[in-house]
């Protein structure tokens, strides 16, 4: 039995009478880490807030775990972990008070040893008592994480978990989401940070509302038929302005001295950069396309539509 | 064990963490407490509605025994207290407008004169009844005293009851409060009040508080129920309720000893359900309320009204019909029915089962609505 973890397919939802999320139709497979991607304002929250039974989808249907996610709410509920974007658990109590209470709405006994050794487990025991609201960005992170996995949930939903946390507890939190994978649990996760999207088996791009790429980091970056030349040299910022505007020439960005060129159309760009880099004596190679010019494709084609 | 509506563990759970949060604000917490003392204190000791010893003017030319009778019976009364004895009659006037006296007492000049050729004399007494309730008791009591005190100077103490003894005798009980004394009225009221304002605008802003902090994400996204959460919310409040309704008891007793003729264990029963229904109403506001700056607003809404229409003030039976059946829809309404009626008359059950009645009814009918109104999503 490998039914997908989650199955929506036209998923919508509208405030007012504006559409935030249009059609999105989505699966992730069981022991996935998913990773769920689009600029601000895309959808991404309502997305996830839909999954979990916390709004009320206004089209589409689909299934978490197996069911339905808007006759089957409470069902879900026990089954899923939610952190939300936010440091949602309660700043005036403590951390280990604050996972009383979460053990105990999850009805786990006995609390007292759970408690115990999830505080132990987060290297947390020592500073047990202090106040939630006290703990810096890493640690509420941390402590989120942990109260939403200590019911061993079969799905983690994760919303932008490691906005304003410094790269070394970054690096921690995702060897974490890696290890619960390797375990059987599946993990959607929201991000703006590339290198956190090529961390996931799978990505989902979403756009305005809408679903416009998906599959594995390769497959997203391929399906984008971009081509991307990189210009070196010491002339590089004349090279940026000549190249502004030119044929085919349809992103460009400076990374230290070297000036990345991306564009779909590979014959004029090429013919583009060439007559640049002649012109200003810099040198033009080709490299491979990087996920964030994807993205950064993505997002752009999102706002002329 | 974990039922579909209510699991015990889940309740214990909210109601911990209720409490712990409750505790940790010291600063709502005091206010809890404080402020009912507080207003008891400050309410208590200064409402009265039979104001006494108001300040007069007395405009009298010829100020011979029959006047001086006059003015000491007057004073003798209790609600006079004349500042200006010998006042002209354009002072006199200056010292109403501005405020200074409640009263003017004009004596013509020809007063004594008529006293003693028997003539039927005339005083003038001006009441300042811009507010009509300090007028009344002092102009209530004028005819008789001023008969009586001309009587008795003129004709001596035989005449004086001859008099009285030919007229028709009305005889008035003021049963429950003989002597008239406004804290009766007010002390067992501002026990309805101080519950009211406290426990709505507390658990109205509870709920809110988590909305506001978005905490109530959190808290959805886990198995709760709506009742459960209702209930972790309102418990708590109870207590606190229970702890005002003892502050206040207890006050009522040792400072201002307002009788209590009637039974404790029912007063209590009443006092149980007439906070339920509060409770169940901030909690009603906060599922309607998004910030706590609404929720406050909401509160303030409702309480005023309240506060006029439901006979805390001002005299019920003193309303409009409509006013009267509008003040019907407000929990004090009932509650101060209830608890003048036990405690001052010494009412049993049965004669309270009414306003029980309408308390009752007004928990069943809000604790439906806020289950109603309860989101279980964000929407």
């Amino acid at each position: 039995m490998t039914l997908p973890a989650i199955s929506v397919t036209g998923l919508t939802k509208r405030f007012g009478d504006k559409t935030v999320v249009n059609r999105v139709t989505l699966s992730v497979e069981r022991g996935e880490i998913a990773g769920f991607l689009g600029p601000n304002g895309s959808g991404k929250t309502t997305t996830i807030r839909m999954i979990c039974g916390l709004l009320e989808p206004d089209g589409g249907e689909g299934r978490v775990l197996g069911h339905d996610i808007r006759s089957e709410r409470r069902a879900i509920n026990r089954k899923v972990g939610y952190m939300t974007q936010r440091f949602s658990f309660y700043e005036d109590l403590t951390i280990e008070e604050n996972l009383r209470f979460v053990a105990g709405l999850y009805g786990m006994v006995p609390v007292g040893r759970i408690v115990r050794d999830t505080l132990a487990d987060l290297g947390l025991t020592a500073r047990r008592g202090q106040l939630a609201g006290d703990l810096s960005g890493g640690w509420k992170q941390r402590l989120a994480l942990a109260a939403c996995i200590m019911h061993r949930p079969d799905l983690l939903l994760l919303d932008e978990p490691t906005a304003g946390v410094d790269p070394k507890a970054r690096r921690e939190f995702w060897d974490e989401i890696h290890r619960l994978a390797a375990d059987g649990m599946t993990v959607l996760v929201s991000t703006h940070y590339m290198d956190e999207a090529e961390r996931c088996h799978r990505i989902n791009y979403i756009s305005f509302g809408h679903l416009v790429a998906q599959g594995t980091v390769e497959e997203v970056v391929r399906d984008a038929g971009l081509t991307t030349l990189v210009l070196t040299g010491t002339n590089t910022p004349q090279a940026a302005r000549r190249l502004a505007g030119a044929p085919g020439v349809e992103q460009i960005a400076p990374f230290g001295n070297a000036l990345h060129v991306v564009g779909r159309d590979a014959a004029a760009l090429r013919a583009s950069v060439e007559r640049v880099a002649r012109e200003t004596g810099t040198r033009a190679a080709p490299a491979d396309t990087s996920l964030e010019d994807v993205f950064i494709k993505l997002m752009n084609d999102g706002t002329a539509a | 064990m974990s039922g579909r509506f209510l699991s015990l563990a889940r309740l214990w759970a909210l109601l911990t963490k209720e409490t712990i949060q409750m505790r940790r604000d010291r600063l709502t917490f005091g206010m809890m407490l404080g402020i009912p003392l507080l207003q008891l204190m400050l309410f208590g000791f200064a409402i009265n509605t039979d104001p006494k010893e108001l300040p007069a003017a007395l405009v009298a030319p010829t100020q011979d025994r029959f006047t001086r009778a006059m003015v000491s019976a007057l004073e003798l009364t209790g609600y006079y207290r004349f500042v200006a004895p010998d006042a002209t009659a354009a002072e006199a006037e200056a010292m109403i407008t501005r405020g200074d006296v409640a009263f003017v007492v004009t004596v013509p000049s020809d007063f004594g004169r008529r006293v003693a050729r028997g003539e039927a004399p005339t005083i003038l007494i001006e009441a300042d009844a811009t507010d009509p309730s300090v007028a009344s008791g002092a102009v209530s009591t004028l005819g008789t005293v001023a008969a009586e005190a001309l009587l008795r100077e003129s004709g001596g103490e035989a005449a004086a009851e001859d008099e009285a003894a030919r007229r028709l005798s009305v005889i008035v009980h003021r049963r429950y409060n003989p002597e008239g004394i406004t804290q009766y009225n007010i002390v067992p009221g501002l026990l309805g009040v101080i519950l009211q304002l406290t426990m709505v605008m507390m658990t109205a802003m509870a709920l809110t508080r988590e909305t506001e902090r978005g905490t109530m994400e959190n808290l959805l996204s886990m198995p709760a129920t709506p009742l459960e959460i209702m209930l972790g919310k309102v418990v708590p409040y109870l207590a606190v309720g229970a702890v005002q309704v003892v502050v206040v008891l207890v006050a009522a007793r040792t400072l201002f000893s307002i009788p209590f003729v009637g039974s404790l264990p029912l007063l209590l029963v009443g006092v149980l359900v007439f906070v339920l229904a509060l409770v169940i109403l901030g909690y009603l506001i906060s599922t309607v309320a998004r910030t706590q700056m609404q929720a406050m607003q909401l509160t303030f809404f409702f309480f005023l009204p309240s506060l006029m229409l439901s006979g805390f003030m001002f005299p019920f039976r003193g309303m409009p019909g409509w006013a009267q059946t509008l003040g019907e829809i407000f929990p004090l309404t009932h509650f101060l029915r209830l608890i003048r009626a036990v405690m001052l008359k010494g009412a049993d059950a049965a004669t309270v089962a009414g306003p029980m009645a309408a308390l009752g009814l007004f928990v069943l009918l809000l604790s439906g609505a806020a289950l109603l109104r309860f989101r279980r999503t964000l929407d």
